[in-house]
C-alpha cells in the first residue's frame, strides 16, 4: 500500500515527508510501543505504528529498515526527534485514532502484520 | 597467527545518554552499507548493536564498542565499565528485567535486550564482574 493511501485511509496528518507519500510503499505493519519487540519481531519494510515519540522510535525504524512511522493518539514528537527523522529520511505521520482503531482500519484494507521470517 | 581485520572502528557510549541512544548503531549500519555488506546481515547487526548500545546507556557508566569486519564475519566486542550483571543466566531470560520507568518510557527495559542480541548473532559470549563491568562479544558470519 502506498503511504499516501495510509494517510487517506486513516485521515493522518503528515508531520514530515509529504514528498515521499507517492513513492513509498509499505507492504505490512508492525504495531508496538516496546521498541525491543519491534527489533525482535518486525520484518523489514513494515510501517511502524507506535505511541512512542522519543528518539528511540526513529532509531528503531532506522536500524530495523522500517521506512515510515505512524504515531497514534494524536502524538507528535519534539523538534529534535523530527530533525532526526529528516536526517534519516523517515516520514512521520500522526493520527487521532487509537492504535487499535488505526490497525483495524489498515487490516481491513489489506495490510497484514510485518513479521520477521514470514 | 594474527587474524586478518579488513576494517575496524571503535566507538564510545556513555551511560544515561538517552538522547544519543542509537547513534552508534546507526553509524555502524551506514559503514556496513558503504562496505556493501548484505542487507540482512546489516540489519541483524544493527539490531544487536542498538540493543547493546541501549544496555550501556541504561545500566553502565561507559563503554567502548569495537566493530570489526573480518574476511568471513562481522564482529562486535563491547566492553563496559559499570555495575555488572550478578546472574547472567537470569539476565539472558526473556522478560527478566531490572528496568526503571525512564527505561520503559524509551521503549526498552522489557528484558528482551540480551536475548535479542543473541538471537541475531551466530556466535555470542558474555562475561561480567559485579561492580566492574560486562563484556559482550558477538559475531555474524557473512554469507
Amino acid at each position: 500500500m502506498l503511504l499516501r493511501e495510509v494517510v487517506d485511509l486513516i485521515q493522518a496528518q503528515v508531520i514530515w515527508g509529504a514528498e515521499l507519500l507517492d513513492t513509498l510503499r509499505v507492504p505490512a505493519c508492525f504495531a508496538a510501543d516496546l521498541m525491543s519487540e519491534v527489533l525482535a519481531f518486525s520484518a523489514p519494510d513494515a510501517l511502524l505504528i507506535t505511541g512512542l515519540t522519543s528518539v528511540q522510535s526513529i532509531q528503531t525504524a532506522n536500524v530495523a529498515d522500517l521506512p515510515a512511522i505512524l504515531f497514534v493518539n494524536d502524538k507528535k514528537p519534539g523538534p529534535q526527534v523530527m530533525e532526526l527523522a529528516r536526517e534519516r529520511g523517515i516520514p512521520l505521520l500522526t493520527t487521532h485514532l487509537t492504535m487499535f482503531a488505526a490497525c483495524g482500519l489498515l487490516y481491513e484494507k489489506g495490510l497484514r502484520p510485518g513479521l520477521k521470517g514470514k | 597467527m594474527s587474524e586478518e581485520v579488513l576494517y575496524s572502528e571503535k566507538f564510545t557510549i556513555r551511560g544515561n545518554d538517552y538522547e544519543r541512544g542509537g547513534e552508534v548503531a546507526a553509524r555502524i549500519k551506514s559503514v556496513m552499507k558503504e562496505l556493501g555488506i548484505a542487507p540482512d546481515i546489516t540489519r541483524r547487526l544493527a539490531i544487536a548493536n542498538f540493543e547493546a548500545e541501549m544496555n550501556v546507556i541504561m545500566y553502565a557508566d561507559e563503554a567502548v564498542l569495537e566493530f570489526s569486519v573480518l574476511p568471513e564475519a562481522v564482529r562486535v566486542v563491547l566492553e563496559d565499565r559499570g555495575q555488572g550483571i550478578p546472574n547472567i543466566e537470569l539476565a539472558m531470560q526473556e522478560g527478566w528485567s531490572t528496568a526503571t520507568p525512564e527505561m520503559r518510557r524509551r521503549g526498552f527495559g522489557a528484558g528482551l535486550g540480551l536475548p535479542n542480541i543473541k538471537r541475531n548473532s551466530d556466535e555470542f559470549a558474555i562475561e561480567s564482574a559485579v561492580g566492574v563491568g560486562t563484556t559482550l562479544r558477538y559475531l555474524i558470519r557473512l554469507g
